[in-house]
């Protein structure tokens, strides 16, 4: 049976982690190199990186920054920001990337995820949603949640899928850095219309809110400003999913 | 010295770096010259069973990576380098494996869709070079059966499929050992010993 997962996310700007809310109002929140050997060492079953400036500044993501974490961690790292084309994506992968984050490029040209898959995989596509709730609908935002597109997340969802994308990165705009709780009902909805693992993301501040997750449907958690902050480690959170009944990867059995 | 096949669409860098983590200098292998020569040779992939087969066919390194497995040099196949190994796969009917492991690849759980995550690896046989403990797998596609002749660790997604298999030193993983932690690096370490220790 594979484990639920815990993802802390770095989101980078000029090589220095931020955090803000809702995505503005960002913060420095330490050196992601420091960071990724941390949360690894306290039992991260994967980590996410984000160029979190990288479109709407119309510019790739630092491959150094990557490059200089995957010498620290031997633990999945999936890297996203900016990815307009295969040649960028091979060039994430080259400098350490496991997995391939895509979000605004694949809205404008949904091919992008198929282009990838080809030529690396479904499973190096992970496709980001970030959406915004409109009553009983969410709608697809691109650019760092700055361009509303009008296009309907779960449709887009769907078609993604379809077109290659091997993973979700589902991120609520309303809820990201606010810290009570995930959207459930986003996380519900794209679960029960597409078959890959869904990574819910935006509002979790504490192991019950994941929990709520992971019954709505998701296959692994992501948070930021709750590690970066220091309101609870990787590893005292994935003991008490581990407690609730939810099952993780306990760093124990590591010799 | 650690050499890595090169594939084209491989985690090539995550294979490299996690062998610097464990003291090893690696280097490329590019040409069935470099392949039968290498020391330990490490052959990694992602991507499907018959793009995989193409690449090696096209580098010309097939005939190269059939003879040192089959007269038990070091070698280490990952993810869908395992796959590789058999006979066939279920992903891409008609082409032909390296087939120096008697098994065909079969779709793990319907529908077909990438499989993420960690999962435990428990090994049937005495300590070898795989031990207990979570491995981090990103698949659709693996083996059921036992192959002969290999001690086998075993994981379980629905139902049981060889997490990981061992003819002396070499070792085929289902999982990414590379990307397996503190876990998955000690086992990267007792390859390269194991390979010491056969030569």
């Amino acid at each position: 049976m594979l484990t639920k997962r815990v993802i802390p996310c770095l989101d980078i700007r000029d090589g220095r982690i931020v955090k803000g809310t809702s995505f503005a109002n960002l913060r420095d929140s330490g050196d992601p190199v420091e960071r990724a050997s941390l949360y690894e060492a306290q039992g991260a079953d994967e980590l996410v990186v984000l160029d979190v400036s990288a479109t709407s500044e119309g510019r790739e993501v630092a491959l150094h920054t990557v490059k200089a974490i995957r010498r620290a961690i031997s633990i999945p790292m999936t890297v996203g920001g900016g990815v307009r084309n295969v040649a960028h994506a091979q060039a994430l992968l080259e400098a350490g990337a496991d997995k391939v984050g895509v979000n605004s490029a694949a809205v404008q040209r949904p091919r992008l995820l198929t282009e990838i898959s080809e030529r690396m995989g479904a499973q190096c596509v992970v496709l980001a949603i970030d959406a915004a709730r409109r009553g009983d609908v969410w709608e697809v935002m691109t650019r760092s949640g700055t361009n509303r597109t009008g296009i309907d997340a779960v449709e887009w969802a769907r078609r993604a899928v379809a077109a290659g994308a091997g993973e979700i990165l589902l991120t609520s705009i309303d809820q990201d850095g606010r810290g009570n709780g995930y959207d459930l009902g986003l996380i519900r909805v794209v679960a029960s219309e597409v078959s890959v693992s869904i990574i819910a993301s935006g509002g979790a501040s504490m192991a019950a809110h994941m929990v709520e997750g992971f019954d709505a449907g998701a296959d692994a958690v992501l948070a930021a400003s709750i590690f970066h902050d220091g309101v609870t480690s990787v590893g005292e959170l994935k003991y008490e999913l581990a407690a609730a009944g939810v099952p993780m990867r306990m760093m124990e059995v590591a010799r | 010295m650690v050499s890595i096949v090169q594939t084209g669409v491989a985690n090539t860098a995550s294979v490299a770096a996690a062998f610097e983590r464990c003291g090893a200098s690696v280097s490329k292998a590019e040409t069935g010259e470099a392949v039968e020569r290498a020391a330990n040779l490490v052959l990694p992939g992602v991507g499907t069973f018959g793009a995989g087969m193409e690449s090696l066919r096209e580098a010309g390194l097939v005939d190269a990576l059939r003879a040192r497995i089959e007269a038990g040099r070091p070698t280490l196949a990952i993810c869908l380098g395992m796959q590789l190994l058999c006979a066939s796969s279920e992903e891409s009917p008609g082409v032909d494996g390296l087939g120096v492991v008697e098994a065909r690849v079969e779709l793990l759980s319907r529908p077909a869709r990438p499989r993420f995550g960690w999962n435990r690896v428990v090994p049937e046989a005495e300590r070898g070079v795989i031990d207990e403990g979570f491995a981090y797998y990103a698949n659709s596609f693996g083996v059921r059966e036992r192959p002969a002749g290999w001690a086998c660790a075993m994981s379980n997604l629905e139902s049981p499929f060889v997490g990981a298999m061992q003819r002396g030193p070499v070792v085929a993983c289902q999982f990414h050992p590379e990307l397996s932690g503190p876990w998955g690096l000690d086992l990267l370490k007792r390859w390269i010993r194991a390979g010491v220790v056969a030569c």
